[in-house]
């Protein structure tokens, strides 16, 4: 009965958009069916164009009942190893995301260990780790695929590590404040009983760092799912979310590009509720009830 | 163990002082000029001695107890602990450190955070889970060993940190105002408990307070220090018995102590 009353303002929000999609929906196609109704020197009533906005092949904007059923014939009704089946790109997308995701959170790691351990990594890796996320990936995407094609990687690496590039940085941001976080009571403790710099880390840093390292993850994996689209569409559009997008545009399928975002969205939120609940199992056994 | 190490220390077994200062020094540079916090300090404590240090904020005294741990480098002077400098009695893990605060890590049970010097120190296994069992039961918290330390109240949280300073058997206790910040009844409890555990381990106590009867309560030397320059004013030592039931702040005997402490705070104040 809570749960009931608890989703009711999120039914009542979604309702709206829904309301309002068909609205705008109606009001963007409209101007093809009267085209189409001027083109064949016909009257058609008002309410009978009105419907068929909501039935067009290409319309400008989809409704959502168009994009439900292309996304469900596309994810059940189709083999998964069909080119028209989502499930086959939005796999394609994720070993791409999930190898991004794991290189650069590796990367983060890394450097934000360096950061935290070695002055002239400090002073120095900061502004460049922040300047590299300031160039539009748009712009750096295609020259990867290019030079790493030249020299012979094509396929999900390339992906992946444009995948990299885009989750590296919550990473290294989260762990260096989260490696930075014991208070100095603490790190006098461990001075105390002469703690080695890497008791310090693992019995000190990396423990406090964790809670960081979950909110990192959560950004992180969001952002490595937005790098293997990216990733995909300058290479011709062969396979993926990111394929699936370009090839719509190119063929003004926009039921198919608009099915296509849901998909991603969706699986979005499934690997950032993925991370929470790792980060809530992690954090609870540790006593720590709350979770990022 | 201890017995051992201190016998084997040549310079330890001569001067019988655990912790020997002369004409200690420490200068802190700041934006707004030097500050003094220490200056020519002199001072011997002995072996299984509890020392405590009062005096107004900024007078020396957790600086001291830094300087003894070598968490602060002293400018000039001399400093030995147990013989030997700051440093190398660190190295021996010859004391164990109680902060104002817990300072317990939250992602560690009580147990845990007991546990955590022996695992830095490199005890086995069973010895860990002896030595907690036996620390918890010293400062009676037996039982909650694994409760997270959110589950315990503040006074238990500090016992539990005096606990695993005394985990790893060091001969020396240096506590910084560890009651501090916890109400009266509380700290009355935990000073008569920390009188027992001072008779029992024979351990040597360098205690750190804002509180005059704590001060005398606890101590068999205070130390009465005054700030800018941070210096040692007066040092008195108690004639109070080893034995000390709570109500003894009630004798005459406590109350000259007590008085003689409040005149030299006074006293240091006076030019100020």
């Amino acid at each position: 009965m809570n749960r009931l009353r608890a989703s009711f303002p999120v039914l009542t929000v979604v309702a709206a958009i829904l309301a309002l999609w068909y609205v705008a929906a109606a009001g963007l196609n409209l101007q093809w069916e009267r085209d189409q109704a001027a083109r064949a020197k016909t009257e058609v009533p008002f309410a009978t164009m009105l419907a068929n906005t909501m039935a067009q092949d290409r319309p400008v904007l989809p409704v959502p009942h168009q994009v439900a059923v292309e996304i469900w014939e596309t994810t059940f009704e189709k083999k998964i190893t069909s080119k028209r089946s989502l499930v086959y790109h939005g796999w394609i997308t994720l070993s791409a995301t999930m190898l991004g995701f794991v290189f650069g959170t590796a990367l983060g790691m890394a450097l934000a260990v360096g950061i935290v351990h070695n002055r002239a990594m400090d002073l120095s890796v900061m502004p460049w780790v922040i300047a590299s996320q300031t160039v539009p990936i748009l712009a750096i995407a295609p020259m990867i695929i290019v030079v790493l094609n030249a020299v012979g990687l094509s396929g999900l690496i390339p992906k992946a590590l444009i995948s990299t590039y885009l989750s590296f940085f919550p990473v290294a941001v989260g762990m260096v404040k989260g490696f930075r976080s014991p208070d100095a009571i603490q790190l006098d403790l461990m001075r105390t009983w002469s703690a080695d710099r890497g008791q310090v880390f693992w019995k000190l840093r990396w423990p406090a760092a964790t809670p960081y390292l979950f909110a990192s993850l959560k950004v992180a994996v969001a952002a490595s799912l937005l790098g293997a689209i990216v990733g995909e569409l300058p290479t011709g559009a062969v396979a993926g979310l990111g394929a699936r997008l370009l090839a719509g545009s190119y063929y003004g399928q926009t039921v198919q590009i608009w099915s296509a975002l849901f998909a991603a969205a969706a699986l979005a939120a499934v690997l950032v509720a993925l991370v929470g609940l790792a980060g809530r199992i992690t954090l609870a056994r540790r006593g720590q009830a709350g979770g990022v | 163990m201890s017995q051992a190490a201190s016998s084997a220390t040549p310079a330890a077994a001569a001067s019988r002082a655990v912790i020997e200062a002369r004409d200690l020094n420490l200068t802190f540079q700041t934006n707004d000029g030097p500050v003094h916090a220490l200056s020519n300090v002199d001072l011997d404590v002995g072996k299984g001695e509890f020392v405590s240090f009062i005096g107004p904020s900024g007078c020396g005294k957790t600086t001291f107890l830094r300087v003894i741990a070598d968490l602060e480098q002293p400018s000039s002077g001399a400093i030995s602990v147990n013989g030997m400098t700051p440093q190398e009695a660190r190295l021996a893990r010859a004391y164990g450190y109680v902060f104002q605060a817990a300072a317990l890590y939250p992602w560690r049970t009580i147990g845990g955070n007991i546990r955590l010097p022996l695992e830095i120190m490199g005890f086995s296994r069973a010895e860990q889970a002896a030595r907690t069992a036996r620390v918890l039961e010293l400062v009676e918290l037996a039982g909650f060993e694994k409760k997270f330390p959110w589950q315990l109240s503040g006074g238990m949280q500090q016992r539990a940190s005096i606990a695993r300073a005394l985990a790893f058997d060091a001969d020396i206790l240096l506590m910084d105002e560890p009651f501090g910040a916890l109400d009266e009844i509380v700290r009355d409890h935990l000073n008569e408990q920390l009188l027992k555990l001072w008779d029992e381990t024979g351990k040597t106590i360098c205690f750190v307070t804002h509180s005059i009867p704590e001060a005398v309560y606890l101590s068999t030397k205070i130390v009465v220090m005054s700030p800018r320059p941070g210096r040692i004013t007066e040092i008195i030592d108690s004639p109070l018995p080893r034995e000390r039931p709570l109500d003894i702040r009630e004798t005459p005997e406590f109350l000259d102590v007590a008085h003689r402490v409040r005149e030299g705070l006074r006293a240091g104040h006076s030019y100020d």
